[in-house]
């Protein structure tokens, strides 16, 4: 029990995607959705991934409205940027940027948000260096896409990997 | 006819909108695959589509049954989820797969792969500075021994 | 009126759509390399997923959200499968 005390999240999540893909909750839907969790959290001990400790759900809650402000917002941009192709002062180009986040499961978050932004895009990380590689399509300032990445992204994340 | 004549005007007019949003965005998207130049660009397009396209699209669909069927039908969530999840994990091994075969042919308009900093002689004091252009920065001088990225 | 508001919208954005599609097949044929082909396949993959989407809305049933669910999830293991391909020449090793 104790083992699997940790998998407490996973398995509600697992319950909820249950309930959601059988479209209504039953008793018959919840029993089974929660043997199923159970099972599949079962089978993911097995795997013995390193544990990952969610801390800060306050930060959390505030890094998830500012990453879907800068969806919302690099959206519009690159969409105005396809509308008009010609302008001469767009420039595209790459930044290395050095991470101090090291937590496999912020990494991941990171790669989700910097993809799921247009605009930016992942395109490598040297888990050695610990530095990252990034193409961005309008790059204005370098400096400014550093300090975008890791006051607005990797800081909250430290913290909640922490 | 339909099902959709059952549906209430407030109800009805936001889904009209959101997926002429969703499928404009799409479209932008697409038009940006045909239309930006070099690979690198090219991946920021397609993420349009991924982001607000199917966003506005699962809103709107959600929104229409869940007034249809009057229960709140959430389950468009767990495609979003699966997009959310995946595109980041395909776009990364796709730009990883461009820059490992452009390194390959000695491309030299992407950045050189850095040494690893306890093997290589170089110190590490210029890994913290950003890369100022593609052509530019380490990527003119390949390291020696790094034989993958030497330019011809 | 709504419900004609809503029919136009769904048209149109199907139209959308499918113009969409058809561009990212223009860039699947033209390439000029492999990753953009491998990419145009991937966007090739989200739009047809957001037209059945769009068409489930249209006829009312929830029976291609199942269809939608399943291209994404294949989409991604064809995309991972291609660009490891790329990577190495061979998907299994």
């Amino acid at each position: 029990m104790r083992r699997l005390l940790p998998f407490l999240l996973l398995w509600a999540c697992l319950c909820a995607m249950w309930l959601l893909l059988v479209g209504g909750v039953s008793p018959g839907s919840l029993l089974l959705g929660a043997a199923l969790a159970a099972g599949a959290c079962w089978g993911y001990a097995l795997l013995e991934p390193g544990r990952a400790r969610l801390r800060r759900p306050l930060v959390a809650a505030r890094l998830f409205l500012d990453v879907l402000a800068d969806v919302i917002r690099s959206n519009v941009a690159v969409a105005g940027i396809i509308l008009r192709p010609g302008r001469a002062d767009r420039r595209a180009g790459f930044v290395r940027i050095p991470l101090a986040l090291r937590a496999p499961g912020g990494l991941a978050v990171l790669a989700c948000i910097l993809t799921a932004a247009p605009g930016t895009a992942w395109v490598e990380y040297d888990s050695a260096t610990g530095v990252l590689l990034l193409h961005i399509l309008d790059l204005v300032e370098e400096e400014t896409w550093v300090r975008t990445v890791k006051d607005r992204y990797e800081r909250p994340l430290l913290e909640i990997f922490a | 006819m339909t099902p959709l004549e059952q549906l209430p005007a407030w109800a009805a007019v936001p889904a009209a909108l959101l997926l002429l949003a969703g499928a404009a965005m799409t479209l932008l998207g697409s038009i940006g695959l045909l239309r930006l130049g070099g690979f690198y660009e090219r991946v920021h397009a397609p993420t349009l589509g991924t982001s607000a396209g199917i966003a506005c699209v699962l809103l709107a669909s959600m929104l229409v049954f869940s007034v249809l069927q009057s229960r709140p039908v959430l389950h468009e969530l767990l495609v979003g989820l699966a997009v959310i999840v995946t595109t980041p994990v395909t776009l990364m091994l796709l730009a990883r797969a461009a820059l490992y075969r452009d390194r390959q042919e000695a491309d030299a308009t992407v950045p050189a792969r850095q040494p690893d900093a306890p093997a290589a002689g170089p110190p590490a004091a210029p890994l913290a500075a950003p890369l100022a252009a593609p052509s530019a920065g380490p990527g003119k001088e390949p390291p020696a021994g790094d034989a993958a990225s030497a330019a011809p | 009126m709504s419900a004609t508001l809503l029919a136009g919208a769904i048209l149109a954005s199907g139209v959308m759509i499918a113009l969409a599609m058809a561009c990212a097949t223009l860039r699947l044929l033209r390439g000029p390399r492999a990753q953009d082909r491998v990419l145009a396949l991937d966007a090739l993959y989200v739009n047809g997923m957001l037209l059945l989407l769009v068409f489930g809305i249209r006829s009312g049933t929830t029976l291609y959200f199942e269809a939608a669910l399943v291209i994404a999830l294949l989409g991604f293991v064809a995309t991972a499968a291609l660009a490891k391909f790329l990577m190495r020449g061979e998907v299994i090793e």
